[in-house]
């Protein structure tokens, strides 16, 4: 069926103010209940055809919001246009912050509004449910989620420019209570002898979004700061930096074990010694051959002394009967003794030096200590133990410590952040 | 699809005057803004209309929609004006023959449905704002009390309804979304009870063109 009556296209209403006589547009159809003369700054009540001049500006000055009045751009999927421009303003322990606020108009779907500080947008809309708790409460709920009091103040209206769906005047305060869930922020505005309290849901917005959805001129305003409800940069990749983490730790744990289990820390030649350096002639000798498996890898040679208070420099050379040499040295030194700290060593008993990149093949070791000929020192027993592909802990740790940076710097600039949303809070984190 | 019920002729200018549904007691005349009340008779003529600001809401009689996959339309409505602005009741008549209320505040909707109160409902001088009611297993909050003028009436109505004053109402609502009112402007309270709806969701139809905007 279709009975219905035709009637005519509502035209946007054009009137006259009646304070300078200039021409005012309302964009707003019959919903404007309060409008600004353009050229003069009166405020009119238009909600009677006669408009009723409520309050007439001194020395007006048309400010030029970054987003015009009369922008249109699509938000979520429906087309708004900005209507109204107003200038708030709160005082917190003596500081005053400013922010702008906009009426934004579809003639079917209502209002939403924008605010912008700093650079930082929300994209709000006023609610038709109420939170669950109290605002008593540090925290209530909305639609099961929770939000945490940020701050109440009281908001005054400093600056109006364009059309407003309520009735106002420059001047006017309303109290309001902020509850955040990043990237939400639920808002309720007290108003009136009751106490009655309108709640709106705001969204965190770029201004880039938004002057991309308005094709609006020039840039947004730039973002300075950390605003309530602005979302942790990159909050949802910091747990999976962590993630990630734990994964390569495992990953490499896994590598490490394979290779200990399949190659790893091999014995191939063990034998004890004796050494008295006062002895004389000639202390060089040669071991019997061990074979060094494939593939190409370390081999690490131990020295464990029973040395007191003295040293042995090992003059060491890992010979292959292939013609393949390594020659190397190395010291092991122990001393210890008490003082007025009491008992201290210096040193060790023992000692290894592990040489990389050896090929397979078959080996000996020839050995030729050095001690000191002048003491009258006990002789040196010692130990030399041959292991083959050991595994190198140095490399896995200084990996795993480089794969630990980015976490750790995300979780740091996180920390960061937090921090600063909440020093501009009432209630600071730490006392939640 | 309803039936005109009754062809009779506006006692005001001659205009003959279509009723949509039988249940409806009062109609206004298109052509001269007479109100029109149903008798068993006739159509008595008890007052005249002024001018309205009907561009108020984007429906208009005969518009239609859905609700919960109900088709509707609407056949009638009450203009209310308070301090904050007009808001519009629609009389909406269903398909199955019952009617309803869709509200447009300011193109916030709501649709709601007379109801016989679950409990005890306060009177106009005890009714107070942050009042709890448990109904139908939900917790309804009074949130606004709305004392509003009576501007005017469009199109049937279910009851006789014009020259009314100041009326007070209270409105609910819930944590989900759902929605009550109480109306004070009959000697006992009434209950209408229903949900806050989205524009997109109400499927609306037939609507009223605005001058450079699409739907």
């Amino acid at each position: 069926m279709s009975s219905a009556i035709e009637t005519p296209v509502v035209q946007s209403a054009a009137l006259y103010c009646p304070n300078c006589g200039g021409s005012i547009q309302l964009r707003g159809f019959a919903h404007t209940l309060t409008a600004i003369c353009s050229f003069c700054g009166t405020v009119l009540d238009t909600s009677t055809p006669a408009f009723r001049i409520l309050q007439t500006a001194q020395e007006w000055q048309q400010v030029q919001p970054p987003l015009p009045l009369g922008s249109r751009g699509k938000l979520d999927g429906v087309e708004w246009e900005v209507i109204g421009y107003q200038i708030r303003s709160m005082e917190s322990e003596g500081e005053t912050y400013a922010w702008g606020e906009y009426v934004l108009f579809n003639p079917y779907r209502g209002f939403r509004y924008l605010s912008e500080y700093n650079g930082h947008w929300n994209f709000i809309r006023t609610l038709s449910r109420i939170p669950e708790g109290a605002v008593s409460e540090r925290r209530i709920r909305l639609d099961g989620q929770v939000f945490r009091k940020f701050q109440s103040a009281q908001a005054q209206t400093t600056y109006l420019l364009g059309e407003f769906p309520w009735r106002v005047q420059v001047g006017e305060s309303v109290n309001f209570i902020d509850y955040i869930a990043p990237p939400l922020l639920l808002s309720g505005e007290i108003t009136g002898s009751e106490n009655e309290i309108t709640w709106s849901l705001g969204r965190y917005i770029t201004g880039a979004e938004i002057w991309k959805a308005f094709n609006a001129p020039n840039l947004p305003p730039a973002t300075t700061g950390v605003f309530e409800n602005q979302p942790t940069p990159r909050a949802g990749s910091v747990g999976g930096i962590w993630k990630a983490f734990g994964w390569s730790l495992i990953g490499l744990m896994l590598v490490m074990i394979l290779m200990s289990l399949m190659l790893g820390g091999r014995t191939v030649f063990e034998q004890a010694y004796e050494f008295d350096p006062k002895a004389g002639g000639e202390p060089s000798f040669v071991t019997p051959d061990f074979e060094l498996k494939p593939p190409t890898g370390n081999v690490e040679v131990q020295m464990k002394t029973d040395l007191e208070n003295n040293w042995t420099y090992f003059n060491l050379a890992l010979i292959g009967t292939d013609g393949h040499a390594f020659n190397f040295g190395h010291e092991v030194s122990f001393y210890e003794g008490q003082d007025s700290d009491g008992h201290w060593t210096e040193g060790g008993k023992s000692g290894a030096v592990t040489i990389s990149s050896v090929p397979a093949g078959t080996y000996f070791l020839r050995v030729e200590p050095e001690g000191d000929k002048t003491k009258a020192t006990l002789p040196v027993h010692y130990r030399l133990i041959v292991r083959r592909h050991v595994i190198n802990w140095l490399f896995p740790i200084l990996a795993l410590i480089l794969l630990a940076i980015p976490p750790i710097i995300h979780s740091f600039r996180g920390l960061g952040f937090e921090r600063a949303r909440w020093q501009e809070s009432d209630y600071p984190q730490g006392s939640a | 699809m309803p039936i005109p019920l009754q062809n009779a002729n506006c006692p005001g200018c001659g205009a003959p005057v279509l009723f949509r549904w039988e249940h409806s007691i009062q109609t206004t005349c298109p052509y001269c803004k007479s109100v029109l009340v149903r008798t068993d008779v006739d159509l008595k003529l008890i007052g005249r209309i002024g001018d309205l600001p009907l561009e108020s809401s984007p429906l208009q009689i005969g518009s239609e929609g859905q609700y919960r996959g109900k088709p509707f339309h609407a056949i009638g409505r009450i203009l209310y004006e308070y301090d904050q602005g007009i808001w519009n009741e629609w009389h909406i008549l269903f398909s199955d023959n019952t009617s309803g209320w869709l509200a447009d505040a300011q193109l916030e909707y709501d649709v709601s449905f007379l109801t016989a109160s679950p409990g005890p409902l306060p009177g106009p001088n005890d009714v107070q704002l942050g009042m709890n009611f448990r109904w139908f297993d939900a917790d309804y909050q009074i949130t606004n009390l709305t004392r509003a003028h009576y501007r005017g009436v469009e199109g049937e109505l279910p009851f006789q309804y014009w020259d009314k004053h100041v009326v007070l109402f209270a409105d609910l609502r819930t944590t989900s979304g759902r929605f009550a009112s109480v109306d004070y402007s009959e000697r006992e309270p009434l209950l209408f009870t229903g949900e806050a709806m989205e524009f997109d969701d109400l499927k609306l139809r037939n609507l009223r063109a605005f001058a450079g905007w699409t739907i």
